[in-house]
């Protein structure tokens, strides 16, 4: 393989990571969030500054960088008591605040001008071998008690509480775990480019995210992995297309809301049965 | 004392071209529920065609305008048409409203930078760029040209608004869409006419920010401030969507001339955070429970 097409396939799992939190969280929990690139940039600048300049190990600070994401999103607690377009919009003001604060950051984040000297670390073994784990790890959570839990929430607010349900506080549960996602696709991302940017993370990347799990269906790990697979390997494919191609990207997004609401994929996964079901007898209805 | 009263007066030129915007977006809101992301593409559309007529023409400067203006609404118009009206007839959530207003934005912004070009255009000179000398305090022509255009375009709103019969279908949709359509109200007319309103007026905030800036396609960023100051005034209130724009403009010069000038948008959105956690519904706005 050339590293032309390594490098795709690097970048493709360090999106698959970080789309796989916000799935949780818009996709299964209910909450639409435009402010992940903010937690991508939290885990990038906490990855690159430890292991650069505190000299810990890569393999420590990716769960680390992760592990701030998850902690900086608690500042978000209290905006989880508003509603739908609250919520998106207070996400997006907390992921423009994130990235102006590191904008803002002088020598300690390297201001605009960016963060260089990380070595290349993500290969693509690495980034492989993560995305594997993010995704089995993620699976289990949304066939825990967590998981469902996280349904009942997006399905019906009122109801779930009804059962029982501490509504904000498995909300918070879910905001924290994308977000460590995210922050653990920012800490890859920092060692696959060995540079980073504020401008990097900005609302185009956090839309990006959110229009992942959109495209691929609400619901859906397998459609969310999928789309983020897609949607990253289209530029590449139509290169000479490049200026066109977030023209498209635009158009897609709007005519798969308008034809397709429920995404490629949505309240659907692929799984190893169902193509073994399906080969066996391809005719049948479900439920037939 | 002058630096302070001049900068007032610049916070309250900047903000009542924000009041533009974030009226139109507020009147979307209080109509269909959700948060129109694409209203920085009708921003756009009115500024690039205010430039190419302005630049491009030699009709007199107020027909060339109108021209730009009624572009924008017709954009404004196509979009609700294309985007939103079959996700409003299936009566989908207000998620996909949002979602098709950001693949909205990304197209139109995108559909400028590979159609026009990616780099800035300064209008053609119209108003003389000097300083009125008021006593010792200077304030720009363009500044009080802005900022009575916007208070014109506001009053003009205003009259439609109370004292027509569209208004009074348009305060109907307001209060409850389904019902209004019930008691004999065009629902799309209105949603159409509002969309028309709300374009035009981000049309005029594009030209007079061209006039004062440059137009490039990253323009419609702005209208992120617009809907801070709409939720600073209270989502779907038109007096708040004014007086939350202004107290920004405000805020935003203060900071840009007494604290410093690259944290003004830091200070934007932290003002945006602590408004959504201390009082959502903003100065003016009553923040709608979810009904059992």
């Amino acid at each position: 393989m050339s590293p032309y097409h390594q490098g795709i396939l690097t970048l493709i799992s360090i999106n698959v990571t970080a789309v796989l939190g916000v799935s949780l969280l818009t996709g299964f929990t209910g909450l639409f969030s435009f402010g992940h690139a903010g937690f991508m940039s939290v885990g990038a600048y906490t990855a690159a500054i430890l292991t650069v300049r505190q000299g810990l190990p890569f393999f420590i600070s990716l769960p680390l960088a992760g592990a701030a994401a998850a902690i900086v999103s608690l500042i978000m607690y209290p905006t989880l008591k508003l509603k739908g377009d609250y919520f998106a919009i207070a996400a997006l003001g907390f992921g423009e605040a994130f990235r102006l604060i590191v904008e803002n950051g002088g020598k300690f984040t390297g201001g605009a001008r960016g963060f260089p000297g990380m070595p290349h670390y993500t290969t693509l073994w690495v980034a492989l071998f993560v995305t594997a784990l993010a995704c089995l790890l993620m699976r289990n959570t949304i066939l825990s008690r967590f998981g469902r839990s996280f349904m009942a929430i997006r399905e019906d607010r009122l109801a779930a509480e009804a059962l029982g349900i501490d509504v904000v506080r498995y909300q918070m549960l879910a905001l924290a775990i994308s977000a460590f996602y995210a922050g653990v696709g920012g800490g890859m991302f920092a060692f696959y480019m060995q540079y980073i940017q504020p401008i990097m993370f900005d609302i185009a990347k956090s839309t990006e995210l959110a229009a992942s799990v959109v495209f691929g269906g609400l619901g859906s790990l397998t459609g969310s992995v999928v789309a983020a697979v897609i949607l990253t390997a289209i530029p590449e494919v139509f290169r000479p297309l490049a200026q066109w191609r977030m023209v498209f990207y635009g158009l897609a997004l709007v005519l798969t809301i308008v034809i397709r609401p429920q995404g490629l994929l949505g309240f659907y996964e692929i799984s190893l049965g169902g193509l073994r079901s399906l080969v066996k007898r391809p005719r049948r209805e479900a439920g037939a | 004392m002058e630096t302070v009263i001049q900068q007032t007066l610049n916070g309250l030129s900047i903000g009542s071209i924000y009041a533009l915007i974030a009226v139109g977006y507020s009147l979307i809101y209080s109509i269909l529920q959700f948060s129109n992301f694409a209203h920085g593409s009708f921003l756009i559309a009115g500024a690039y065609a205010g430039f190419f007529a302005m630049a491009g023409t030699s009709l007199p400067f107020l027909v060339v305008m109108a021209m730009a203006l009624v572009f924008s609404g017709g954009v404004a118009i196509m979009t609700e048409r294309f985007a939103y009206r079959p996700i409003r007839m299936r009566g989908s959530k207000a998620l996909y409203f949002i979602i098709a207003s950001l693949g909205v934005s990304i197209f139109a912004e995108n559909l400028v930078i590979v159609t026009i070009g990616p780099q800035f255009r300064t209008y053609p000179q119209i108003l003389a760029v000097r300083a009125l000398d008021l006593g010792g305090i200077s304030v720009g022509i363009l500044d009080m040209v802005a900022a009575g255009v916007a208070v014109t375009f506001l009053l003009i709103l205003n009259f439609v608004v109370t004292r027509t019969k569209t208004g009074m279908a348009i305060r109907a949709a307001s209060f409850d869409l389904p019902a209004a359509g019930l008691m004999g109200v065009n629902v799309n007319r209105v949603i159409a006419i509002v969309f028309f309103i709300a374009g035009l007026l981000a049309g005029v905030s594009g030209i007079l920010l061209g006039m004062k800036y440059t137009v490039y396609p990253q323009l419609g960023y702005l209208t992120i401030k617009a809907f801070v100051a709409a939720i600073f005034g209270g989502l779907g209130s038109l007096p708040g969507a004014i007086l939350g724009s202004l107290c920004l403009g405000v805020i935003e010069t203060f900071t840009a001339a007494f604290i410093s000038s690259t944290l003004r948008d830091l200070i934007v959105f932290t003002t945006l955070i602590v408004i959504l956690l201390v009082r959502p519904s903003g100065i003016l706005g009553r923040y709608v429970e979810e009904k059992v």
